[in-house]
């Protein structure tokens, strides 16, 4: 049997939230993966230099997306800091 | 065009403005307003110590030969970045609370604050760092090439070498001036993270200028450049799935594993939330800087006769265009990148040299207590922290002469980052797995180290240079399986690749495998407890069981490494929390632990620890100690479980005892009310019998009236007796001390029986009865019945107030009872007074119309209680209306419990 604050299984909907905001922050990298993986699945043989600068606005555009998606996220996220800050001495 | 020696005068002017800046912000931050400096701002540019001269120049080269590959360097950090709640948090929270100095620190600390281990990364750092320096030196001095190029002379290997040198003295300079100022490596430098800032700033500015000049400038606008990029010879996607996804994996790995980025990421880290800030505005950072790379490849090789240096073509296209000032910019853009890289590599790695070589060293000369006792350790930490700042830059220095300056700049960078993660598994392993062992560790990474010297840093120097062409085509000594770049017999892989793939494998399994056989001391499972739940405040083990060392000797040897004030400042706050006076606490484990993580921060866990031991001479922690820690940590829990089940029962007690208080106290008051009513009750017909035998004694009455008065007190008498009998049956039945008698008779019987006995002659009350009546056979005491039937039809002839007084008696049978009412058509009872009715001496009407003394009801419900069943008052009747309620079987069982 666990007892103490941290072993709540149900939370209210604000802590509901934040908990499933650091779920979309854990799960950013792997979309960045996935996308940047997807041009593996261009096909070789396409003769012309199409793609170049096709994979070129491909790989920028999806570099942007996730910067975009981890601003909004670290936006919305409250990081509690942890209790002994190294702050300016004062 | 500009003259070499403008440039030169240029570099040194912009070289005095950092020293300055730098000196600005440690005065300011020594008059303790630097707020601004612990800003995520800053904290995000000083990450920017990632875009090195291989960034400036090499990207642009990386991109002219490899296409978008040149990407992935800056698209793995991004990952990583984005995805800081899962790596990044856990070790900057590690680092502040364990005072981590550097990676060598890290791993040294989580596996039992290990002495070998911490050397073995520091080698394994050092031997990667070296190509990554001589690539800033070498990018430096090419650049410094083109301009003297661009006057016409073309720049020898002396003069190459020469550079190389004055520029490595220089930022040896620096470097020792603003960055060994303080001991405490967890300590921010001001002055250099303040310089790099700038420099951040510089760079991306430079590039950005360059960029546009490209865009806007050449080719025209976007769309045009979008044109020239699909005509040029540059194959953009090349389709090596195998190099990208290393690429990824060794830029994200690489970005936590170089030491330099773990100073800024970690060591310097001032708070946690800066982390989600720098999450997307580093990898924003990233981003720009290589927007423009593509673009200015293309149009280098457009423009710049075939031959050139790409990695050059940030500076050699403005100069072809005639853009001096612009190229003179993109020449403090390179210097700024190689520069600041340079600066934060040798402090990191200085202090891993210091804190893990050449302290432990030097102690290990010394093995008694002098060691920490005398001798000026202070002096010789930072002595040794200057000189390994020297040190590591002449490697870098040899590194670039041996390999001759000639290879492309981001060939060198990644032979330099996979040397790097070689301590990614340890590391990793270390803060996920509690199970990760010092030997597995130590094991992994000399693995790890040995592969890839012989499959990348070797064969880096090119064929013949350290390895011969026979060794590459043969393997050594005829041994083919183990060629450098096709080992085990698989050839055919990019080298890189086969490198990376080779070396991860094989460190990662023997990690594992290590880790897995071998058993950890307590030491170990102590700080692995602690680094891998470093989010739980568990309960943890101190590392000291025994201190036998005086407080003074302590003091001494603090200060001899933190310096008198600070020593001076922590031995009194101790004492003062322990309520004592003076500089000298009471040496409790608990305080020994304190101290040795504050030496931590100034000569890394294992020194530290190693100090420590030697001075107090305690014993460390044991395997017993540990369980001892893990069993109290229970206790406590199961402790306070208890105490929270035992506060709910002393609740329940407390509210059992409250409830009896509140009804002995309505007993107490009842009691008083009964002895009251009960003396009332005496006393009236006592005080009649007195008064008429008073009469009568004298004498002075007639015939008549003294027949009358015999006959008042003869009633009285009786009326006494009766309130007595009654008063008894009632205290018989409420002790239940009576004896029932059990007959079965029919209830038609019964009644006929109460009628007679309840004294209705002359009076005009109509009793009528339901027809089921007659039918019903009772099993009870009857004779006890028939007193409740009495009772009830009595009142009925004596309240009911209707002009003809009916009473109606009907029966019901309801399964395991009968249900037998009586309701007459009177006025009824009040709803108020309905549960009063049954009470002692209560009376609803005015008691002189009664006659009685008020407990007939009284009486009736005790009986029926103690037939097993009750009588209720029966509400919506329209007149009085009583319910009994008889059991047909239970009698038995209640006789029992008599």
């Amino acid at each position: 049997m666990t007892i103490g604050p941290k072993s709540k299984i149900f939370l209210e909907q604000a802590g509901y939230r934040q908990r499933r905001l650091r779920d979309a922050v854990r799960m950013l990298p792997v979309l960045g993966i996935v996308l940047l993986s997807i041009p593996l699945l261009w096909p070789q043989d396409s003769g012309e230099m199409s793609y170049s600068s096709g994979a070129l606005v491909y790989v920028f555009g999806v570099w942007v997306l996730l910067i975009v998606l981890s601003a909004f996220l670290s936006r919305m996220m409250h990081v509690d800091g942890d209790p002994q800050q190294k702050g300016p001495p004062s | 065009m500009l003259s070499f020696n403008v440039v030169i005068a240029i570099s040194l002017c912009y070289v005095a403005i950092l020293f300055m800046v730098a000196f600005m912000a440690e005065r300011r931050a020594m008059m303790g307003n630097a707020t601004w400096l612990y800003s995520p701002l800053i904290y995000t540019l000083s990450l920017s110590i990632y875009c090195t001269a291989w960034t400036f120049y090499g990207a642009v080269g990386y991109a002219a030969r490899s296409g978008l590959e040149f990407a992935t360097i800056y698209l793995g950090p991004t990952l990583m970045m984005i995805g800081w709640w899962w790596i990044l948090r856990k070790l900057v929270r590690i680092g502040r609370a364990q005072r981590i100095t550097s990676i060598a620190d890290l791993v040294s600390s989580r596996f039992g604050k290990s002495t070998s281990l911490g050397m073995i990364v520091t080698v394994i750092s050092v031997v990667a760092a070296t190509p990554y320096i001589a690539l800033q030196l070498q990018s430096v001095t090419l650049s410094f090439a083109v301009f003297a190029q661009s006057n016409g002379h073309v720049w020898r290997d002396a003069e190459l070498n020469a550079t190389a040198m004055w520029v490595s003295v220089g930022l040896v300079i620096f470097t020792v001036i603003f960055g060994t100022r303080n001991l405490d490596a967890n300590e921010r430098h001001h002055g250099i993270v303040m310089a790099i800032a700038v420099e951040a700033v510089v760079k991306l500015v430079a590039l950005l200028a360059v960029g546009v000049f490209v865009v806007w400038g050449v080719a025209g606008g976007p769309s045009e450049m979008l044109t020239r990029i699909d005509a040029s010879p540059i194959t953009l996607w090349d389709h090596n799935g195998g190099r990208w996804i290393s690429l990824l994996f060794l830029s994200a790995a690489a970005f936590i594993c170089l030491p330099r980025m773990f100073q800024v990421l970690v060591v310097e880290n001032a708070d946690e939330r800066h982390l989600a800030i720098a999450s997307w505005a580093f990898p924003a950072y990233l981003m720009l800087m290589s927007l423009f790379v593509v673009p200015i490849a293309v149009v280098g090789l457009d423009l710049l006769p075939t031959g050139s240096n790409p990695d050059l073509f940030v500076l050699t296209v403005p100069l072809s265009q005639g853009r001096d000032g612009l190229a003179m910019l993109s020449f403090l853009g390179g210097f700024s990148s190689a520069t600041s890289m340079v600066m934060v590599a040798t402090i990191a790695l200085a202090t891993m040299v210091s804190n893990h070589i050449v302290v432990p060293i030097w102690l290990s000369m010394r093995p008694n207590q002098q060691a920490v006792m005398s001798g000026d350790i202070r002096h010789v930490i930072l002595l040794a922290r200057r000189l390994s700042i020297a040190a590591v830059l002449f490697l870098g220095f040899i590194y670039y002469r041996v390999s001759g300056g000639g290879t492309a700049l981001a060939a060198i960078g990644l032979v330099s980052f996979s040397g790097a993660v070689q301590i990614l598994p340890a590391m990793i392993g270390g803060i996920f797995w509690r199970g990760a062992t010092r030997i597995g560790a130590a094991a992994g990474l000399i693995v790890g180290l040995t592969l890839w010297l012989w499959t990348l840093f070797l064969p880096s120097f090119g064929a013949d240079a350290l390895i011969s062409q026979s060794v590459f085509d043969n393997g050594p000594f005829g041994l083919s399986w183990l060629r450098p770049q096709a080992l085990f017999g698989i050839s055919g892989l990019d080298p890189l690749v086969h490198g990376i793939l080779w070396s991860m494998i094989l460190n990662t399994g023997t990690f594992i495998i290590g880790s897995l056989v071998s058993f950890p001391t307590p030491l170990e499972r102590l700080q692995g407890a602690q680094f891998v739940n470093i989010f739980e405040h568990s309960a943890a083990a101190p590392a000291w069981t025994n201190a036998a060392a005086g407080a003074e000797d302590l003091l001494i040897m603090a200060q001899r490494i933190m310096g008198s004030t600070d020593a001076q400042a922590i031995f009194e706050r101790e004492a003062t929390r322990q309520g004592k006076k003076g500089y000298l606490p009471e040496v409790t484990p608990a305080f020994i632990e304190l101290l040795e993580r504050e030496l931590a921060g100034s000569v890394g866990a294992a020194t530290a620890h190693a100090m420590v031991g030697q001075l107090i001479g305690g014993s460390g922690v044991s395997v017993e100690d540990l369980i001892a820690v893990a069993d109290e940590a229970a206790q406590i829990l199961e402790y306070s479980n208890r105490l929270e089940a035992k506060s709910t029962e002393q609740e329940q007690t407390a509210r059992a005892l409250r409830d009896a208080n509140a009804k002995l106290t309505a007993l107490s008051i009842q009691k008083d009310a009964f002895l009251s009513q009960i003396s009332h009750e005496l006393r009236t017909p006592m005080t009649s019998i007195r008064s008429f035998s008073d009469i009568l004694r004298d004498g002075e009455v007639g015939g008549d009236a003294q027949k009358r008065y015999s006959g008042i007190i003869h009633d009285e008498a009786i009326r006494l007796t009766r309130l007595l009998d009654d008063l008894l049956d009632l205290s018989v039945l409420e002790n239940g001390q009576v004896m029932l008698n059990e007959q079965t008779g029919s209830l038609s019987a019964l009644l006929d029986r109460a009628i007679g006995g309840a004294g209705l002659l002359g009076s005009n009350l109509k009793i009528v009865r339901t027809p089921e009546v007659d039918d019903v056979t009772i099993t009870t005491d009857l004779d006890r019945l028939v007193q409740v039937f009495i009772n009830l039809i009595a009142n009925s002839r004596k309240y009911c107030d209707a002009r003809h007084p009916r009473l109606k008696i009907s029966v019901f049978d309801r399964g395991s009872h009968f249900y037998i009412d009586f309701v007459d058509n009177g006025s009824g009872i009040a709803a108020d007074n309905q549960q009063l009715i049954f009470e002692k001496f209560s009376r609803v009407a005015d008691g002189s119309k009664a006659g009685g003394a008020g407990l007939g009801l009284a009486i009736c419900r005790e009986i029926m209680r103690r037939l097993g069943g009750d009588i209720t008052y029966l509400p919506g009747q329209y007149g009085t209306a009583f319910r009994l309620r008889l059991p047909k079987k239970k009698l038995k069982n209640t006789l029992g419990e008599l």
